[in-house]
């Protein structure tokens, strides 16, 4: 791989890992291993902890599809890889 | 229909040239199978929070497939995921062993299936379970053999809309009879109609005096277990083929990517549901047969639990299914529900002391979501609407796995291996037999699930989790690794979780072939239930498959040149189906 290819690779792990930290933090920490401490806050009726597991992670996810799709294109561009 | 397709591409891959929307709709639609949109709001009725994994598990898994496989497979271009493994690994054998791991989710996938149909069909012909299985077959088989996949993407995108409806309709009208809030995911987390207190609040009250779980904090198991058990279920996600070959349906790379975020959108308006739904059903099961539930009287005053001789008309109606069962333990007319197992000492002794002898009535998880409407006395046009979803839900999920299962065989194994010059009428001809032995086979073992539906599907997405998902993605993001690495360790993954599911649930599913006693009781390794084992046969088929790599020679300068070019967007072609080797 040349130069170039290799920085563009580097720049998507880069994403990537940021992305999967966030995926991480919502799903296991805040929906699973800090949910019991979470739950002293309430989020209306909603217990947080409890809301995470069962709505907030979800809304995460998507928003995190979305900005990884929209974050990729501007690499694709920067390092012109993108298709035609 | 399939006959009349042009060619195998046109066969596989609806032509492939449908935007990302589309395509994330009728990702959906494939998505909620019979078991998912039946079973899995029931599951988290009975769980409460650990309920949570599924929710988690199943949404998760699309932000793992929109990074990690997606965009990659697709600029990859061929339309099967063995295909991917034996080019990648530039080897038969590999993708042999790949075809071995789909069949083996795939198949597991049909028999949670099939016993979701088999549930919806007993309910609304009123026949036994069994039968309700049989006549499922049927339709099944039909609807695989005629309907066929060319064009079925836009069928998919109608059986979405109706399976949305079905789902959140009912959800709309119980949220707003019981919290005033027409929007269920806001009501789950509202007050009571007319009181300060809220709906959830409110459960864990109710079921922690009938001795159950607290609602809201519960978990299946331990949270070690929980925390697998998600992963599991993420990981199954992104490696499960029919979910996988949705992706090569898109024009671009850069649509792939879109496309999961979109099929989760579609996916999402139904998860986010699914939690109104199980405890606003648990809620409205437990005020039925208990009276004080709604007054807030005395639980176990003599005359709170029902009268047998009054109960609704839809108890009735799911008793003939066998899947509803009362027995009047304590023979006083009435129908107590309560934990009659509990470590809270305190409702115990209060049901001993109000002469309840154990818990009388039993509601399959299964059931709930059908019944959810019936529960909630909502009109009989509502009723009627889920009943279509769940038929939809059955037929959509059939098609898209069987497709999966068909091309695996037809494709990937006949033609793939046996006999390359085949013809395309053989290869169809061969795929048909495929999808009609498949629908047979799970059937019958339906008949005695492994578990609930949603559990059954749960250990399709740990044998995918922990034998293809690691294959493909070293084959994406480590250039180094080579065939003997990648096929010892889907070997690995899959051997291993089929040994200790097996070990639970039997031999190939079969009732009576279990041997726990071998790996010291049930849940041996710290405590993980074989659904949530998935994740350790990844971890199992990671560090074989380095292992071997180490020790082995590298692929050759052409493949690492091909891994390269794969992950770079530009270049992307339409997929074909040839096969090289």
């Amino acid at each position: 791989m040349d130069k170039y290819g290799e920085a563009y690779w580097k720049a998507t792990l880069g994403l990537l890992t940021k992305i999967l930290a966030v995926w991480f933090l919502v799903s296991f920490g805040a929906g699973i291993l800090f949910a019991d401490i979470l739950n002293g806050i309430h989020l209306g009726g909603y217990p947080l902890g409890f809301w995470f597991a069962h709505q907030g992670s979800i809304y995460v996810f998507v928003a995190l599809i979305f900005i990884y799709a929209k974050k990729m294109g501007e690499i694709d561009r920067k390092f012109d890889v993108h298709e035609e | 229909m399939w006959a009349r397709a042009g060619s195998t591409s046109e066969f596989y891959v609806a032509g492939g040239g449908v935007g990302p929307r589309i395509n994330g709709m009728a990702t959906a639609a494939d998505w909620m199978s019979a078991a998912l949109f039946i079973s899995m709001a029931g599951l988290i009725s009975n769980m409460g929070y650990g309920g949570g994994l599924f929710l988690m598990g199943w949404t998760g898994g699309y932000v793992l497939l929109a990074l990690l496989l997606a965009p990659y497979l697709r600029k990859f271009g061929k339309f099967t995921v063995p295909q991917f493994i034996g080019d990648r690994y530039y080897s038969q054998t590999a993708s042999t062993v790949a075809v071995i791991c789909l069949l083996t989710a795939s198949l597991t996938y049909v028999i949670g299936q099939m016993t979701g149909v088999g549930v919806a069909f007993s309910r609304f012909l009123g026949v036994s379970n069994e039968t309700g299985i049989y006549v499922g077959m049927g339709i099944v088989f039909m609807y695989a053999v005629l309907g066929g996949m060319k064009g079925i993407t836009y069928t998919q995108v109608a059986q979405y809309v109706v399976l949305i409806f079905a789902y959140t309709v009912p959800a709309i009208f119980i949220s707003m009879h019981l919290t005033g809030n027409p929007i269920p995911q806001l009501g789950l987390g509202a007050n009571m109609a007319g009181t300060d207190v809220s709906l959830l609040q409110k459960l864990d009250q109710v079921v922690t005096d009938l001795g159950f779980g607290q609602y809201t904090t519960t978990t299946a198991g331990s949270t070690l277990n929980m925390f697998v058990y998600t992963l599991s279920l993420m990981i199954g996600t992104a490696g499960l083929p029919h979910v996988i070959m949705r992706f090569f349906t898109v024009p671009s790379v850069a649509a792939a990517r879109a496309s999961a975020g979109w099929a989760l959108v579609f996916i999402a308006l139904l998860y986010t549901t699914a939690p109104a739904v199980g405890a606003m059903a648990k809620f409205n099961l437990l005020s039925t047969v208990n009276t004080a539930v709604a007054t807030g009287g005395d639980l176990y005053a003599a005359d709170a639990s029902i009268k047998y001789e009054e109960r609704p008309d839809w108890m009735a109606r799911w008793e003939k299914t066998g899947l509803l069962k009362f027995e009047d333990k304590n023979g006083d007319g009435r129908i107590q529900y309560y934990k009659d197992d509990s470590k809270n000492e305190e409702a115990l002794a209060k049901a001993e002391a109000a002469g309840w002898k154990g818990n009388e009535l039993n509601v399959n998880a299964d059931i709930i979501v059908l019944a959810n409407p019936e529960i909630a006395l909502l009109p009989n046009w509502v009723i009627a609407l889920v009943a279509a979803g769940g038929l939809a839900a059955a037929l959509s999920t059939a098609a898209g796995l069987l497709l999966a299962i068909s091309s695996a065989i037809s494709h990937d194994l006949v033609k793939g291996v046996f006999n390359p010059n085949i013809s395309e009428k053989g290869e169809l001809m061969a795929g048909k037999i495929a999808m009609a032995v498949s629908i047979v086979v799970a059937g019958y073992l339906g008949l005695n699930p492994p578990g609930f539906a949603a559990g059954t599907v749960a250990l399709a997405f740990g044998i995918a989790a922990s034998s293809l998902f690691p294959a493909i993605m070293m084959g994406i993001f480590s250039k180094k690794m080579n065939k003997e690495g990648a096929i010892a360790g889907m070997l690995a993954g899959l051997g291993i979780t089929l040994f200790y599911v097996f070990a639970h649930k039997g031999i190939f599913f079969i009732k009576g072939t279990e041997y726990l006693d071998l790996i010291g009781g049930k849940n041996p390794f710290f405590g993980i239930t074989p659904e949530a084992f998935g994740a350790v046969g990844a971890l199992f088929n990671f560090i074989v498959a380095f292992v071997v790599d180490k020790f082995t020679k590298e692929p050759p300068e052409h493949i690492q040149a091909l891994v390269e070019n794969v992950r770079v967007p530009r270049g992307s072609k339409a997929v074909d189906g040839s096969h090289a080797h």
